[in-house]
């Protein structure tokens, strides 16, 4: 262990602590500030008085945005894609990971289909074809826009299949020689023993759902199947947030809600999940994203 | 016919070399399928998807050399070759956009890497792990939100009455245009995709700093040399191939200058510094319905990145002995 003593020392360590104290606080900046709007009374906010403190404490805005139908349906509509989008997604990878890495067992075509993987996702025609042709497939219109474009993610095929390679070959032979098949190799034995990579894959792919919103606004007409973030940025960019919570305002019933107090509510309830799940899997992403990474 | 020795090789070559191979790779095929059938029936699903979701969109990119009948439809329409590249050519704003394009995507890249590295050594350089733990996971927290939470946080500070410009203007200074004057706009543009991502771009850098033999360290430091000497002479050396290969890995996405955070923040006033190929071929193709010039930038930016990726790829396996794929 290296000491590092004396008085220059002690400044070195002073001076790097602030930085990063300096830094730490223009993270959390932005946020406290929207904290701050989030809890403010009305006439405050739409005067700009809020700073980094809310002025007159009101909890009208999470009230308002908490009892609006169209919020709430959309966060539900959010939760239905990832429930049904990450489970499907997770299978699709490893079951594509699984023949691709198991480079012991002479495969002809192999190669090709890698290629061809790599190829047609790398190579994206645009965005008019893919509108297009998911216009063609029955896609638009179809709940099944948010899941099925996002089925196969290559990287993410990559990274499983070289953690599959890496696992001792020595655990499939010997489940073939008692007789196991494939599809038992793949799930009571790859599977299982590959929960940081796949626990990784599935905060990326969580994270991905739940923020998803362009697809929303481009390939689904009926704005009540529009997931959360779809309907927020319809909110932020429209300007129709006064019009939204109008409503809420003049019944009495949350009197103090502004909207850009909605709006700052709005993303506290976006950002929950994130600042739950990913403390909760940040030792295995680090470990994850570096036993997959490719060296050769 | 005369005895040709050159041919005749060639000939045995042809008999013997493509049959053995093929019937090697039947033989290899027919045993694989009796033994593993199951491995070609896992790709089947993948198979299936590929065909319809990333294959049969290529269909629909003739579009590009159509002159588009709605009516008819894409088979009904009139094929012009190659008129609706020309045409995009001569559009004056192109070359803006795609300058726009390639200056706010290098400046992101490089500007986050080097804030990911210099804030990964200054991590490393801390002593308690709690504070270190707890300054990176908060650092790295916002590469988990979308451009419609990033931004609704950058408006509500960055507009003309959003918090930091009323704080400058409470304290006598200037306001700034962060995003409406259209010569700042593609710097808040990099600023803001920094503060999102220099986090995690760290991370990388981390698992990297991690590779430091310890022994190597404590016999400099046995040595006499001090943090600084240390820092310059075996930490920095140890991370800049990863910087390298990051930065490498960016120019494969050069042309991806961040079109959901450029949809979020921009407006008509910041086309001229804002608008990059992504959201030119959004607004073409599914707001103003011109989708033959949508099709035709899509198409060449496709090509292009394509090309790019792939160098990029190689590039960083050639310079670093690390590849993605």
């Amino acid at each position: 262990m290296i000491r590092d003593r004396g008085f220059k020392n002690f400044l070195i360590d002073a001076f790097i602590y602030t930085v990063l104290a300096l830094i730490l606080i223009s993270c959390l900046l932005p946020f406290i500030h929207e904290l701050a709007v989030s809890l403010s009374s009305r006439v405050d906010v739409v005067a700009n008085k809020v700073g980094l403190l809310p002025v007159n404490l009101t909890y009208d805005n999470y009230g308002a945005v908490g009892t609006k139908d169209r919020f709430i349906d959309s966060i539900w509509i959010s939760l239905l894609r990832v429930g049904i989008a990450v489970p499907l997604t997770l299978f699709m990878i490893v079951i594509t990971a699984y023949p691709l890495s198991m480079d012991r067992i002479p495969m002809p075509g192999r190669k090709t289909f890698m290629a061809v993987l790599i190829f047609l996702n790398m190579f994206q025609v645009g965005l008019i074809p893919r509108f297009l042709s998911y216009k063609a497939l029955g896609l638009t219109d179809n709940f099944a826009v948010y899941i099925i474009p996002l089925l196969i993610n290559t990287f993410n095929v990559i990274l499983v299949a070289n953690f599959f390679r890496g696992l001792p070959f020595e655990l499939v032979e010997s489940a073939m020689l008692d007789g196991a098949s494939h599809f038992d190799i793949l799930f009571k034995i790859m599977v299982p023993l590959s929960t940081p990579m796949l626990a990784t894959i599935s905060l990326f792919t969580i994270v991905q759902h739940w923020n998803s919103w362009f697809d929303g606004i481009i390939f689904m007409r009926n704005v009540k199947l529009w997931p959360m973030q779809s309907y927020l940025y319809s909110m932020l960019t429209n300007q129709q947030l006064s019009g939204e919570f109008a409503g809420h305002r003049f019944s009495g019933v949350w009197p103090n809600v502004s909207p850009a107090g909605a709006e700052a509510a709005m993303v506290f309830f976006a950002v929950l999940p994130v600042l739950i799940l990913y403390p909760l899997v940040q030792r295995y992403i680090i470990s994850g994203m570096t036993l997959g990474a490719v060296k050769e | 016919m005369a005895y040709d020795p050159i041919s005749s090789m060639k000939q045995q070559q042809s008999a013997l070399q493509p049959k053995s191979s093929t019937s090697n790779w039947r033989t290899t095929f027919a045993h694989t399928w009796k033994q593993h059938r199951l491995l070609y029936l896992l790709l089947l699903p993948t198979l299936i998807w590929l065909l319809f979701l990333r294959l049969y969109p290529f269909y629909f990119a003739s579009l590009a050399f159509v002159k588009y009948n709605p009516v008819q439809g894409l088979d009904g329409s009139e094929w012009v070759g190659f008129k609706n590249f020309v045409d995009v050519f001569k559009r004056p704003e192109i070359l803006n956009i795609v300058r726009n394009t390639l200056l706010i995507s290098l400046g992101k890249i490089f500007i986050v890497e080097l804030a990911g590295f210099a804030f990964a050594l200054l991590i490393h350089e801390t002593r308690s792990p709690f504070y270190k733990k707890f300054v990176q996971t908060v650092s790295a927290i916002p590469h988990f939100f979308s451009w419609v939470i990033v931004g609704t946080l950058a408006m509500s500070l960055l507009t003309s009455k959003g918090w930091v410009n009323l704080t400058l203007d409470s304290l006598g200074m200037d306001k700034v245009g962060f995003l409406s004057d259209k010569f700042v706009f593609p710097f808040t543009l990099i600023f803001s995709e920094t503060w999102k991502e220099f986090g995690w771009s760290a991370v990388i850098y981390l698992a990297a700093l991690t590779q430091i033999n310890p022994e190597l360290l404590e016999a400099a430091a046995v040595d006499g040399a001090g943090r600084g000497a240390r820092l310059w002479n075996i930490i920095v050396p140890t991370v800049f191939p990863t910087f390298i290969f990051m930065v490498v890995l960016g120019f494969g996405g050069l042309l991806d200058a961040g079109f959901e955070q450029v949809l979020v923040l921009y407006n008509p006033a910041l086309y001229s510094t804002g608008d990059i190929l992504d959201t030119y071929v959004y607004r073409m193709g599914l707001v103003n319905f011109k989708f033959e010039i949508a099709t035709v930038v899509g198409l060449v930016k496709s090509v292009v990145g394509y090309i790019a990726i792939m160098s990029a790829n190689w590039a960083s396996g050639k310079m670093t002995n690390y590849r993605m794929f």
